[in-house]
């Protein structure tokens, strides 16, 4: 009896060690690409900024820091806060959270138009959702670029056909930036709300109907509670990668609109302050954290609520 | 509950609950392919009826449900609720619930907040919800599990709870999709038994989908039986397996021999008939039918005997087997002409049955066993 335990627990061991050995490649490419580069992000973040770029190496200083969000005037040395450095920033969290409630609203509908169709026309469907993938972002930007500008295709279909007499300025415009993320972030919206749906037993629906439950209830009562954790996915997704945005805010709003990308790069480019860009990294990093942390807590508060 | 002790003997007389006029419902398929599951169907139920659809899968049952739920929208006729035509409406509009094969449980919620759902979206103030929910649970007696989740408890009281949710707005009519059909067999005895006290009880009209034709026979006020997207008898459990009308009744409830006769002579609802061997008996002729020349004849197992000698007998044979099955014995005889006749005998412990396959054997029918067939 003993015996048989020892070989079990044994076995066990043997099954635990073995999984680590299966799992070291992914292990270590995550630590070395992710957990790594993080860390040498905070390293620069704490040095002294070198006069043409690039860092005092081992010359440890607060002022990367500091100047995320002071800055200390250029002549009488006094210290105020750095309005650019927030502005941008409310500007980052407004678009990706604006960008996030447009992608779910017009996200939802199109994934429950899916979700409702025959299974074999489904796959045809979530084809077609997939294929702006297939382009370059840089190169679907650039497009939605000859689309918007004032002399782009919608200024002059508009003025042609004689509702504005001269173009609407959409280019270099939070408005622009909008409508660029939108566009890409939206399929990253769909396709877990899809994962969600299509799992959803519709004859649930039909249950709520028959209990006097009209469209909107069914879909606030019962539809939504039950396909939140596609909701929360689908929010991440496109939260995340909105907060950090570069290429859209960098082409379609010129260098007026920036992000909280943009101004990261400005540090590493032109602006030489790496210690102030690194800085900066880590602060979006942990406005992600923070943000998941607040949205996924008030998720899972609701959904205990509702029992 | 009011009304909860009206009799089964008003049935007959009863007001009608739903009236179904004429309803046609076509599927359409991928390309052309159409399928027509109810033909120009009609059919009249009454109020505090405990009301059955019979019929193998695909025979219509479940759409004729859907559209009396208003899941589904009829292409033709009209469904009446109390003399108005609900036929279009949405399913929030009718006072009608169902309790699904699926039971379609919310499960996100508690087995209380899917009991008050109903009420809920009815705009029903709080503590009536309350006090309606825990009546609820009392009547199918799941008190102690008001809080779980229902992911959390057994096939059997996830039943329960679709029962009492269903139940809980009080709804004119119940519909019930083959509600037993994933329960054991034990828990399936049980639920029979249940569902005929809670209509008893509450004094709702009952409208039950299902295959299942002993359920059907022993729960039910009356029966229609459905084939191809048609009706084809409706009527008390008795007389819709004494009284089949049609070969295909006769045959989807219980067992039955058919036999080839001639009408010789028809009075009332009762017919001479000659056997195709030549004996003569007098059997039943369907509702308001009178039928001559060759027929078909309906005799139920249990209902024909061993002659005890061959001399007396309606029809000869040989006994080709004996089926020992505890309270009965089935004795498989082949008739002169080379068709089989399935005589079932109860068993007793007293007397030696004898039978031995190959002797030859009589079997009696006696006047008014036997049932004359439309077709």
């Amino acid at each position: 009896m003993a015996q048989a335990q020892d070989i079990i627990r044994a076995a066990a061991r043997r099954d635990i060690r073995n999984r680590w050995w299966l799992s070291s490649p992914a292990l270590a490419i995550i630590f070395l690409a992710a957990i790594g580069p993080l860390f040498v992000v905070v390293l620069y973040s704490v040095m002294e900024k070198g006069s043409y770029g690039d860092v005092k190496y081992w010359q440890f200083s607060g002022q990367g820091w500091f100047e995320v969000l002071f800055e200390r005037d250029m002549f009488d040395n006094t210290v105020s806060l750095a309005d650019a450095h927030l502005s941008i920033l409310w500007r980052s969290v407004k678009l990706a959270a604006i960008t996030t409630v447009v992608t779910l609203i017009l996200g939802f509908p199109t994934a429950y138009f899916i979700a409702t169709r025959p299974r074999h026309r489904r796959d045809l469907w979530l084809f077609l959702i997939t294929i702006p993938f297939w382009t370059n972002l840089l190169i679907r930007t650039f497009a939605i670029q000859e689309v918007f500008r004032n002399e782009g295709l919608l200024n002059v279909v508009l003025m042609k056909v004689g509702l504005i007499d001269k173009p609407i300025q959409i280019m270099f415009t939070d408005a622009a930036i909008l409508l660029g993320m939108g566009y890409v972030y939206l399929p990253l919206m769909v396709l877990p709300l899809y994962a969600s749906l299509e799992k959803f037993d519709f004859r649930l629906a039909e249950a709520a109907a028959d209990l006097y439950a009209g469209g909107f209830r069914i879909l606030s009562r019962v539809i939504v509670p039950i396909v939140r954790p596609g909701i929360i996915a689908g929010s991440i997704l496109v939260f995340i990668p909105s907060l950090g945005s570069y290429v859209t805010p960098r082409l379609l709003g010129g260098g007026k609109s920036l992000m909280l990308g943009n101004l990261i790069e400005l540090q590493f480019g032109q602006g030489r302050n790496w210690p102030l860009g690194a800085a900066l990294s880590i602060s979006l990093t942990a406005i992600v954290m923070l943000s998941l942390l607040v949205y996924v807590r008030a998720s899972s508060k609701t959904e205990v609520r509702h029992g | 509950m009011a009304g909860a002790n009206r009799g089964i003997t008003d049935l007959t007389a009863g007001k009608i609950a739903i009236k179904a006029r004429g309803i046609t419902k076509v599927f359409h398929g991928a390309g052309n392919a159409a399928f027509k599951a109810l033909d120009r169907v009609s059919v009249s139920i009454r109020e505090n009826e405990f009301f059955t659809l019979l019929g193998p899968s695909g025979c219509g049952k479940t759409t004729l449900l859907r559209l009396i739920a208003g899941f589904e929208y009829p292409d033709e006729g009209e469904i009446l609720l109390d003399g108005k035509d609900i036929a279009l409406l949405t399913p929030h509009q009718r006072p009608v619930n169902t309790v699904f094969q699926s039971y379609a449980l919310f499960p996100h919620m508690t087995v209380g907040e899917n009991i008050g759902f109903g009420l809920e979206m009815l705009g029903k103030p709080r503590r009536e919800i309350a006090a309606r929910v825990d009546e609820m649970l009392r009547l199918v007696r799941m008190e102690a599990l008001k809080d779980r989740r229902t992911s959390q408890i057994s096939g059997g009281q996830q039943q329960r709870v679709a029962l009492a949710r269903a139940l809980a707005p009080q709804p004119k009519v119940l519909l019930l999709d083959e509600p037993l059909s994933a329960l054991d067999y034990k828990l399936r005895k049980e639920m029979q038994v249940e569902l005929k006290r809670l209509q008893h009880e509450t004094g709702i009209t009952f409208i039950f989908v299902t295959h299942d034709q002993e359920e059907a026979l022993t729960m039910s006020d009356r029966i229609a039986v459905m084939s191809g997207g048609s009706i084809l008898q409706v009527g008390t459990p008795r007389e819709i397996y004494d009284s089949p009308d049609k070969r295909f009744v006769a045959d989807f409830i219980g067992e039955a021999n058919f036999l080839p006769a001639t009408v010789l002579s028809a009075s009332g609802d009762a017919a001479k008939v000659a056997l195709g061997a030549g004996a003569e008996i007098v059997a039943g002729l369907p509702h308001g039918e009178r039928p001559d020349g060759k027929v078909t004849v309906m005799v139920r197992p249990e209902h024909a005997e061993i002659a005890s000698g061959t001399s007396g007998a309606t029809l000869a044979g040989t006994l080709e087997s004996a089926v020992y099955l505890g309270t009965d014995t089935h004795l498989n005889v082949r008739l002169g002409d080379g068709s089989s006749f399935v005589v079932r005998r109860q068993n007793d412990r007293c007397t030696e049955a004898g039978f031995v396959p190959g002797m030859p054997i009589g079997v009696l029918i006696r006047d008014g066993a036997a049932q004359v067939l439309k077709y």
